[in-house]
């Protein structure tokens, strides 16, 4: 864990420095103004982007163990505060989207094995394949168009959600309604893909012996389904929607695009546009850590769903 | 009567052999058997087709703004409706087609086989090396495909090329990886160890002996990368960080007007998604049909 972190820390710090150009000549080239070399000088020496690689890199290294992340080379405002609020935004998404994405999957991928090769199946699988072969950021632009043309015949004058970003306590109702768009619009793609796993994962539980045995024994389908068949189904499935979640957390950037929402991924493109070397290593350290739990998280529950792991 | 039998038996297997022969049945059994997969291969062969021949099909020129005609709604003049610029959306998707296919291909085809080849190596050699390498290739993984992608964008700029570029990266240790546990297995096997006796050098061992053996993972990773290249060259596109105006790319047309205008010109925002979901959806058709061919754990019924 702390190794490959290293390396992603490594990584990023190294192929920042490889893009031509640093913050302080886009932001004195963008002032307009004429510049001379001092003013860049200047700049840079209060950036500390005039020493040498290997002291930034320890000096930045030697911040995140102290948990200090720096300052936004391009707004001067602390990097964690830059990121908190729209680390929020894309955190909710994603959860909303993870679990639009798990009800809608398990029951219709259940259905879909235990009705394969019926129109129940067919049309299941047909919706999932569907559900990946469409860009999210289609599909988003697809429910802004719907929105729009449905709430300008039923209520008169088209209606958006609302663009601000408004936290979960501080008015759930207004924060919901905004973002549960951008949550069915990944959640579709999600649940394909979880839809698609359930079904080949349940199809292979259904054909064990022990599925045999229970049915010899005369348990009731149900039971057979719950007990027997989708517990030990779920292992797989739960791999998938951990790695989905995981993968939200900074790859929502498209999505965040279509419904114009400032959540992470779009402060990594804004970042990366500005050279804001900070700033955007912090995020990227932060992308890496989430996906790295997430695969941690998901090790443990493995354990916890299936104890012959545990006991290995 | 014996000269005549043997003539017809002589007769019928050249015909047999006939490369047309084969060819016809391995259709008629691809369509038998695997009809989604035969539908999601005609659909691409139709992409590829229209590629090559787009300035013979397009009807007009699709960079060409015509100001006249801003916003025509689908009509006999214009299939698909003209964009904000007045140019034919039907001719622009066709010529898209060229440049979805050259990154869906160029990218995943060698995005994979480096990743083949370093995954086969990882494996051959095991130890440190295969350590070391497995390190790098976690590091590779911690970020989305998308971020790596925006983040070689970010470096190497913007343009076709440097979206192969950006798609191509990412695929490889994600290759990488899976050939590996094949190749791990394929290893232990005698044959291996029969080719290393006769004193065969590293690099023959692994790209004439053990390569070929793990071709089935390769070919599934091949081609269910090549719908997640496109959908990827798509985003880059939408995200005004891939292909550049005015060469037409359907993730470039739903950028600019698209959400603008959704509302008194929906096609805009129609038509391209369509071209992007279909040819998607045909790569993902023919990608299960590969899986299921060629890995038998995984066949669905």
């Amino acid at each position: 864990m702390i190794p490959t972190l290293f390396g992603a820390a490594v990584l990023v710090f190294v192929l920042l420095r490889l893009i031509p150009g640093d913050t302080c000549e886009l932001r004195l080239a963008g002032s307009g103004a004429y510049f001379d070399e001092s003013a860049l000088k200047i700049c840079r020496e209060q950036a500390g982007l005039n020493e040498p690689m290997a002291v930034q890199f320890a000096r930045w290294m030697w911040g995140i163990v102290r948990f200090d992340f720096g300052y936004s080379m391009w707004t001067g405002r602390p990097v964690t505060e830059e990121i908190a609020l729209r680390f929020q935004l894309s955190l909710q998404v994603a959860i909303m989207a993870t679990i639009t994405a798990t009800i809608l999957a398990i029951p219709l991928g259940a259905i879909s094995a235990v009705k394969q090769n019926t129109w129940v199946d067919y049309v299941t699988r047909g919706f999932s394949i569907a559900g990946l072969a469409m860009p999210a950021f289609w599909l988003g632009i697809l429910i802004i168009l719907g929105l729009l043309i449905s709430t300008q015949r039923f209520l008169g004058e088209p209606w958006m959600p609302p663009l601000e970003y408004i936290p979960l306590w501080e008015d759930p109702g207004r924060n919901l309604i905004q973002l549960i768009w951008p949550a069915l619009a990944t959640g579709y793609r999600f649940s394909a893909v979880a839809t698609r796993m359930t079904r080949s994962a349940l199809l292979e539980v259904l054909r064990e012996d022990y599925v045999r045995t229970a049915r010899a024994k005369g348990l009731i389908e149900k039971l057979i389904m719950r007990r027997h068949a989708l517990k030990n189904a779920l292992l797989p499935v739960a791999t998938v929607i951990g790695l989905e979640f995981a993968f939200l957390i900074g790859g929502l950037v498209v999505t965040e695009q279509v419904f114009n929402l400032n959540g992470v991924g779009k402060l990594f493109v804004e970042a990366v546009g500005n050279h804001d070397y900070t700033l955007t290593q912090a995020l990227v350290m932060l992308v890496a850590l989430v996906f790295i739990l997430t695969n941690f998280v998901i090790d443990i529950l493995y354990a916890w769903l299936d104890p012959r792991i545990r006991y290995r | 009567m014996v000269e005549l039998r043997s003539e017809a038996i002589a007769a019928a297997k050249e015909e047999e052999d006939t490369p047309r022969r084969f060819l016809r049945e391995a259709v008629r059994d691809l369509v038998f058997r695997k009809p989604l997969g035969a539908a999601g291969l005609a659909i691409i062969l139709l992409m590829i087709a229209m590629a090559l021949l787009a300035p013979v099909i397009a009807p007009y020129n699709p960079v060409a703004n015509v100001y006249e005609k801003i916003h025509q709604p689908p009509s006999v003049e214009n299939w698909l409706g003209t964009d904000q610029f007045g140019r034919d959306i039907l001719s622009r998707i066709i010529y898209g087609a060229r440049t979805a296919l050259l990154v869906g291909f160029v990218s995943s085809l060698v995005g994979a086989t480096l990743g083949l080849v370093l995954g086969v190596a990882s494996a051959y050699f095991g130890g440190r090396f295969d350590l070391v390498f497995q390190r790098v290739m976690d590091v590779f993984m911690a970020f989305p495909l998308i971020i790596m992608a925006l983040a070689v964008v970010s470096i190497f700029g913007t343009g076709v090329q440097n979206v192969i570029l950006a798609i191509t990266i990412p695929i490889i240790p994600r290759c990488a990886r899976v050939v590996r546990a094949s190749a791990l297995a394929i290893r232990e096997i005698p044959y291996v160890d029969a080719a290393r006796a006769m004193g065969f050098g590293h690099g023959r061992i692994i790209l004439r002996h053990m390569v070929p053996n793990v071709m089935a993972p390769y070919l599934i990773m091949l081609t269910s990368f090549m719908a997640q290249a496109i959908l990827l060259e798509a985003s880059l596109s939408y995200l005004g960080l891939g292909v550049q105006e005015p060469v037409p790319a359907w993730g470039l047309m739903l950028q600019g007007g698209a959400e603008e205008y959704a509302e008194s010109a929906p096609w805009i925002a129609i038509f391209p998604g369509l071209a992007i979901s279909l040819s998607v959806f045909a790569f993902n058709l023919f990608g299960d049909a590969v899986r299921d061919a060629l890995d038998p754990r995984l066949r669905s019924d």
